[in-house]
This record gives C-alpha cells, sequence and structure tokens, in this order.
C-alpha cells in the first residue's frame, strides 16, 4: 500500500498491534481511543462474527489532520493473539507498515511471547517481507503486577529483542508507556519516508 | 442505483420496545395503506437504532400485502447519486419520472440534505407529486426535519406534514430482548445472566450492543467452554468500559497516568517526523502546489516535480515558478486596468504559457492608448480672471486643489466664447501633474465619434477600459450629447463609476443644464448635482487680460491708452477681443503706422480706413468683428451680430 500519496496528499499509516493473545493489545487501542478528542478518531471496531471465526481484530482510525499539507491518517489494527487464529492475523498484517509487538511481561508467558514474535516472522515472510525491513518497537506490559510474577525489561530485552529495536516498558491498562510506543513506532513508521521508500 | 432490501430487515426480526413502538405501529400502518395513513412518514433516532430496519421492514411488509405495488428504497446518496448521472446524461426528466411512478419511496438518510440546494428542491418537487398522487414517502434521520441544518422551509414544513416519529435508546428490557432473538439467530446458546450481563451496559445503540453480543459469541468460541455472566462481566466490563463511559477514561486517567493532552503531545510529535519525514522538498514542492493552485494558478508544471525521485535545483523550480506567478499577476493587474475582460483570460493563470500571457498583455497594452489630454495651449496662467467668472475660477481651483472631493461633476456653463474650454483644459492640465493622474479631456463630439469607432470595431470594451481608467473626465460642449442615446448610456455608467471613485468629473455647456434639450433626465440630474458655475459676459479686468495676452502673443506692446481703449468696448466673449486685436493691427499694418488707441478708434468707431472693407452696416451695431484671416473666429455661430441696447447693457454690467 502507498504510504504517501502526492497526488492526493495523504499519509496513511497503518500500524498493528501484534502480541500473544491477552498480553493487551485491545487495551493499548482502548487505552488511545480514550485519549483521541472524539473529532479526531474514528469508530473503534471490534469485529467478531459467528459465521466467520477468524475475522476478529480491533480496528482504530486516528485522523490526525493536516500535517505538512498532507492529511494525516493512522490505522490501529489488533490482531487476534490465539493461535489459531493465524489466518486472520496474516490477513491483517497485510500492508502494515509498521508493527507494535505487545509482549507480556510475566515470566510465565515467555514462551508465548517467543511463539507469536516466531508468527510475525513467518506471517511477515508470507507476505514477502522480511522483518528485518518492516518498522517494529516492542512493548513490555503488564509491568504493573507484582515484582515476582513478572519480568524485568532488560531480562525481556534479552530474552526477546534480539534486532535491538526500540522497547517500552508499559501498563497499558493505566496508559503508561501506550502513547511512547505509538509515538516511537510513527516514527520509524515516517522515517521510512525520508529513505525515500513511497511503496 | 436503487439498493435491494435487505431480507433479514422485517418486522419480524425488529424487536419493539417503549422506545420504538410508536415508529414500528405508524411502519405497520403505513405498510399496510400506502399512501393514505401518515404521508410522509418521518423517522428519526440517533445511528444505530434501527431505522434501516424499520425503513426495509416497511417496504417488506408493503411489498408482501401487495406484491404489486412498486417499491423504491434508496438512500439519499444514492438518490443524490442518480439524480446527477440523469443529469448528465441528459435524462432528468426520465429520471422525474421514474421517481413520479413508485408507489412507496423509503429515502434513508435524509439528513445529508444540508447544503444540498438542488437536491432539497429536486425533492421538493418530488414529495409534492408522489403526495398529490397518492403514493406513500417514508424517510428516515438522525435528526428531526426542523434540526437538519439549513434545510429548505417548504421541506421541513412537508416533512412534518406527515408524521414525524423518533425512535429512543431500547430500554433494559427490550436490550435483552434484542439480545436473545440475536443471539438466537447465530445459533448461539449462553448461560443464563450472560445476555443479561450485556443488556445492562449502557451502550448509547443497539449496534453496539450487538458489538458486546459479538464478543461474547467470539469468547465463547474461543474458550470452548459456556461463558458465564462473571466471566461475561469480565469480558465486556473490561474492554467496553473504557471504550464506551468516559467515567472509566477518567478513571484511567485519574490513577497517576500522564495528563490528557498525551494526544496534543503525540501530534506535536508526529507532526515534527512527518515535517522531516517527507522529504523536505517534497514538503515545499507540495506546499507551492497548495499555495498557487488556491490561488487560481495551474501547477502542473510544479506537480511534475512530484513525478521524479530525485528531481535537481527543487527551489529554483519553485522560485521561478514563483517569479513566473508574480510576473503574471502583474500582466494581469495592468490587461485589467485596460480591459478587465481580457484579464479573466485563463493565460494569465498558467505560468506555463508565459509567452502567450506576454503576447495578449502586449496586445491589449498596444490597444489601450490613454484617453485624450487636455491640450497644452490652455494654461491656467492665461486665463483672464474677473467678477465675470469669478465662480468658475474659485470652483476651478477648488477641483485641482482637491479633485473629486468637493465640486463633482463641475459644469462651466456659459454662451460660446467666454473661455470655457480654456478653463477646462486648465483645469485637466493642472490635474495632470499630479501622480499618477489620467485625464481624459476631449469634446463630446470626439467622445460620440470614439464610441461609434468603437461600436464599429467591437471593441466597447476596450473603449469603456480606456475611460475607466481615467481619474478624470472633461468633456467639452456636453451638450452636444443630445439625441445620442447609447453614449448617454455609456456617459452614464462613467458617471458613476466617476462619483463612486471619487474622481473628478468636469463638463462644458452652453448653458445652465437644465436648460439643455435632448439630455436625458438622468445625466441632467447628475450634472446639476455637482456645482454649475456658470460665466457671464466678460468684465472690464477680463477683457483686459485677454487683450494683454492677445498683444503678447502677437509679440506687440500696446500702449496702456489702447488697451484701456479696447477693454472699454463692451464686447460679450473674449474670443472676440482676438478679432478686434486682428482688425486694428492689420489696418496698423497696412497703414504702416504703430498701433495706438487713436488709431484702434479710427479703425473701430470712424471712417473705415482704406480698403479696410465697408462692412459695418449704419443702425446694427456688432462687435465690429469680421472675419479675420487669422481665423480668429472660425464659425459664424461664434459671432455676434447683435448688440444688446445700452441701457440693457449697463444693467447687465451692474449685475
Amino acid at each position: 500500500m502507498s504510504l504517501v500519496n502526492f497526488t492526493t496528499r495523504e499519509i496513511t499509516c497503518k500500524i498493528v498491534y501484534y502480541g500473544p493473545g491477552r498480553s493487551g493489545k485491545t487495551t493499548n487501542l482502548h487505552y488511545v481511543y480514550g485519549r483521541v478528542p472524539e473529532s479526531r478518531r474514528g469508530r473503534m471496531v471490534s469485529l467478531a462474527t459467528q459465521t466467520d471465526r477468524t475475522l476478529f481484530f480491533d480496528f482504530l482510525p486516528i485522523d490526525l489532520g493536516q500535517i505538512s499539507g498532507f492529511a494525516t491518517r493512522f490505522q490501529l489494527y489488533t490482531v487476534p493473539g490465539q493461535v489459531y487464529y493465524n489466518a486472520t492475523r496474516r490477513l491483517v498484517l497485510q500492508g502494515a507498515d509498521g508493527v507494535v509487538f505487545v509482549g507480556d511481561s510475566q515470566a510465565r508467558q515467555l514462551d508465548e511471547n517467543l511463539e507469536s514474535l516466531q508468527n510475525l516472522q513467518s506471517n511477515l515472510l508470507e507476505h514477502g517481507i522480511d522483518i528485518r525491513t518492516v518498522p517494529v518497537v516492542m512493548q513490555y506490559n503488564k509491568q504493573d503486577l507484582p515484582r515476582e510474577l513478572i519480568l524485568t525489561p532488560a531480562e525481556l530485552d534479552d530474552a526477546l529483542n534480539f534486532r535491538s529495536v526500540p522497547s517500552f516498558p508499559a501498563d497499558a491498562l493505566h496508559g503508561q508507556g501506550v502513547f511512547e510506543t505509538l509515538k516511537s513506532i510513527s516514527e520509524l513508521v515516517l522515517k521510512r519516508l525520508a529513505a525515500g521508500s513511497t511503496a | 442505483m436503487t439498493s435491494t432490501l435487505n431480507p433479514k430487515f422485517t418486522f419480524e426480526t425488529f424487536v419493539v420496545g417503549a422506545a420504538n413502538r410508536l415508529a414500528v405501529t405508524a411502519g405497520r400502518t403505513v405498510a399496510e395503506n400506502p399512501g393514505s395513513a401518515y404521508n410522509p412518514l418521518f423517522i428519526y433516532s440517533g445511528s444505530g437504532l434501527g431505522k434501516t430496519h424499520l425503513l426495509m421492514a416497511i417496504g417488506h411488509s408493503a411489498k408482501q400485502l401487495a406484491p404489486q405495488l412498486n417499491i423504491e428504497y434508496l438512500t439519499l446518496d444514492e438518490y443524490v447519486e442518480a439524480f446527477h448521472a440523469a443529469i448528465a446524461a441528459g435524462q432528468g426528466d426520465a429520471f422525474r419520472r421514474r421517481f413520479q411512478n413508485v408507489d412507496a419511496l423509503l429515502v434513508d438518510d435524509v439528513q445529508f440534505l444540508t447544503n444540498r440546494k438542488e437536491m432539497q428542491a429536486e425533492l421538493l418537487r418530488l414529495t409534492e407529486a408522489l403526495q398529490q398522487a397518492g403514493h406513500q414517502i417514508v424517510l428516515t434521520s438522525d435528526r428531526p426535519p426542523s434540526e437538519i441544518a439549513d434545510l429548505d422551509e417548504r421541506l421541513i414544513s412537508r416533512f412534518s406534514g406527515g408524521l414525524v416519529v423518533d425512535m429512543g435508546i431500547p430500554d433494559y428490557e427490550t436490550r435483552v430482548a434484542i439480545l436473545r432473538r440475536k443471539a438466537e439467530e447465530r445459533g448461539a446458546r449462553f448461560q443464563p445472566g450472560v445476555l443479561e450481563t450485556a443488556a445492562g451496559i449502557d451502550f448509547p445503540n443497539v449496534r453496539e450492543l450487538m458489538g458486546a453480543l459479538n464478543r461474547l459469541v467470539a469468547y465463547q468460541a474461543v474458550n470452548d467452554s459456556p461463558i458465564n455472566a462473571e466471566a461475561a462481566r469480565k469480558v465486556l466490563g473490561v474492554a467496553d468500559a473504557t471504550a464506551a463511559s468516559p467515567t472509566a477514561v477518567s478513571s484511567t486517567a485519574a490513577a497517576g497516568t500522564p495528563g490528557p493532552d498525551e494526544f496534543s503531545q503525540f501530534l506535536t510529535d508526529v507532526t515534527v517526523t512527518v515535517g522531516k519525514a517527507v522529504e523536505a522538498w517534497r514538503a515545499r514542492v507540495a506546499e507551492a502546489v497548495l499555495r498557487w493552485e488556491g490561488e487560481g494558478y495551474r501547477t502542473g508544471r510544479l506537480e511534475k516535480l512530484l513525478d521524479h525521485d530525485n528531481p535537481s535545483a527543487v527551489d529554483e523550480a519553485i522560485a521561478s515558478y514563483i517569479h513566473d506567478v508574480e510576473r503574471l499577476k502583474a500582466l494581469e493587474a495592468e490587461v485589467g486596468a485596460l480591459d478587465p475582460q481580457a484579464a479573466g483570460d485563463k493565460v494569465f493563470r498558467d505560468p506555463d504559457r508565459m509567452a502567450e500571457a506576454e503576447a495578449e498583455a502586449a496586445k491589449v497594452r498596444d490597444g489601450a492608448a490613454p484617453p485624450p489630454a487636455p491640450s497644452g495651449a490652455f494654461p491656467l496662467d492665461s486665463y483672464a480672471g474677473g467678477a465675470s467668472n469669478d465662480v468658475a475660477l474659485s470652483a476651478a481651483r477648488a477641483v485641482i486643489e482637491a479633485p473629486g472631493k468637493k465640486y463633482n461633476p463641475l459644469v462651466l456653463a456659459g454662451h460660446s466664447g467666454l473661455g470655457k474650454t480654456h478653463l477646462l483644459n486648465a483645469i485637466g492640465l493642472e490635474l495632470m501633474k499630479k501622480k499618477g493622474a489620467v485625464v481624459a479631456c476631449l469634446s463630446t463630439q470626439a467622445f460620440v465619434d470614439e464610441l461609434i469607432a468603437a461600436i464599429d470595431g467591437d471593441r466597447v470594451d476596450w473603449w469603456r477600459a480606456r475611460y475607466r481608467r481615467a481619474t478624470a473626465l472633461l468633456l467639452d460642449d456636453i451638450h452636444l450629447l443630445a439625441g445620442k442615446d447609447r453614449t448617454q448610456e455609456e456617459l452614464f455608467n462613467l458617471f458613476n463609476q466617476f462619483l463612486d471613485g471619487e474622481r473628478q468629473l468636469v463638463f462644458t455647456a452652453p448653458a445652465h443644464p437644465n436648460k439643455l434639450e435632448g439630455l436625458e433626465e438622468r445625466i441632467v440630474s447628475r450634472l446639476e448635482g455637482g456645482l454649475v458655475a456658470e460665466i457671464g459676459d466678460p468684465d472690464r479686468a477680463v477683457r483686459r487680460t485677454a487683450l494683454e495676452r492677445i498683444f503678447s502673443q502677437q509679440k506687440m506692446t500696446p500702449d496702456p491708452a489702447l488697451l484701456d481703449y479696447l477693454a472699454d468696448r463692451p464686447t460679450d466673449s473674449v474670443r472676440s477681443l482676438t478679432g478686434l486685436v486682428q482688425r486694428v493691427s492689420e489696418a496698423a499694418a497696412a497703414q504702416d503706422q504703430p498701433v495706438t488707441a487713436g488709431l484702434a478708434r479710427e479703425v473701430l468707431e470712424g471712417q473705415p480706413p482704406a480698403g479696410g472693407g465697408g462692412r459695418r452696416t449704419t443702425g446694427l451695431r456688432t462687435s465690429g468683428l469680421v472675419v479675420s484671416s487669422a481665423g480668429g473666429v472660425r464659425s459664424r455661430e461664434k459671432m455676434v451680430w447683435d448688440w444688446p441696447s445700452a441701457a440693457d447693457r449697463v444693467i447687465e454690467d451692474l449685475r
């Protein structure tokens, strides 16, 4: 998808929140939704249908208005975290300009995190995209849980962030780290434009 | 164009509660008796409360009861689209016929009529036609007719003339019923209390209620074990509390997290990043495109730059574009002053056609010679002033001092030969000394002739423009306009423009404007609206000054006695003095004598000198003026044949 359209003067960023089930992706979106003025946000859509179980994701469009003469829009998506919704995940990933990997900080969820990360990589490959070329940031959610249950951001960095992308500790429920993460991914995505990559 | 009715949206699937009972009953009635019960029926409610469902249910039900009925359902957008397509295809009438033949017209989302005047008119026409034919109209909107911004009063009254019903947010019981029915439709079974939990949440509309149901269905499917009320509360409570209720949001904000300005901050950051990221040059080009496009210039040249990945010398290209645009602006302004019509040419809006623009401007420039200027032969200094023309002269000075402000128009009235033309030109010359002044000064005859030539050459606009740019218009002998209707018309327009723009108008006329014949009343009244300065017969002071001027022009130095003698001779025009001097000086030349008072007396009163011409007839006093070779008197008209009697003259002088 075209990120920057010079003819219509539009910038559209599709950002996908990826991660294992119950890691807090939707919570991230809800927090953003609550912070965006009503005029700027579209309806937050949470889709789930009985007839097509694979179609299950959250969608939040945000209109940032005119920036440098460009109508700028962000589209935030979450993928279903559950393992067997992979087809949906792949679908949602299609055309993503950036990915936020929302990891669960709980120690016992580490394996799920790793599995989801691998799943992200393979799904991107399915679309013919090398994960190293896509802007990705990590968010270590649930840092508000008791110390004994969770890993520290440093430990999680060691375990998950082997590509050394920007990472943020977060407490999505209360908003800690949510906008930092969004800001970081937005910057990465938008900076790719400077490299002349408009496709 | 017309949408088909969704088969799911019937009365059977519509859950009726207290909030929508009236609307549904009205809908059923209309479906059973289209055109006769409530016409039009106007249903409004917030988003997601079942307007479309009800509208389609009416359609289904009516069709079911009377299959032969022609029923059209469409959204206003579709209606507008169909209308535009029909107009574009030249099928406007067919379009109207098509809709006038439906038995029931169901239009969804009419709130989009805002700011669509032509559609409102069209819909009004259609509503009237359908109502007259007894056909049913049902409309839905998200607000009542009176609150649809900018809606035609007639439409409001028409809509309100039938039945306007609203549908509210369903109450708890209705919500439970809706959830039960929907769950059933999907074949989903929930433990007792689950749906009630969902129904307990205050959703603003049914659509979001459906979202909650969807979530429950999804969670139940994921967990493979029946979800219970508590789990349902968790599923919906956690997620939906933040989304739907503002109190939940404020409670999270109160929990010591960063303030509500996170979004603005984010926006600022993104703006900075975008500014840097959208490669600076692209942003600059895009800005230039936006700006000049906004001003109405073609930006093809700049847009081409954007097609390149890395064009060289972007700033130079923009600069040269701006330079060209500035030049175009200058050209357009220049041309606009000369010929307003030519200025509208789109060639002045396309920097890619500079050469054409220059050529066009040159063409206009060539065509637009400045209007005729006053003659340099009549300086103000040489104008002889005296009691007889005191008013005119001081008015002239006032006009010169503050053109357009004090006496506008100034009409110099007086009979021929009193120096009106001189004064007119003198005013013109003085006005021309002002900065940026364009003084048009010409005889009315020339003015008329120019207009005729312009009409002949199909250049009337150009001719008008030529005078419109003048800062002062001075017309000699305005009475010559008599009977020239077209010129009077043009002058009238010019007149108004000059008055509006506080630009000076000066006219000369042989008499007070209200005594002139053949002038339209509107011109006369405008002439009288300024100052009419009448110039009387020259008094002695004027005569003497004029004589001095005449002699000096002929390089003669008369002795004072001669001047006094000549100045004492009454005359009714300054011009005749020229003839007088001519005659005396010719006689002097013939007799080879200096010009003296004695000679003059001899020439003018005594026995005519030999060969002097015996033109004088006794008993009839004339000014002694004869047609001279110097051309001082050009026409018979300018000659004075009859003197007033002495008694009259004395009175005249005393006045």
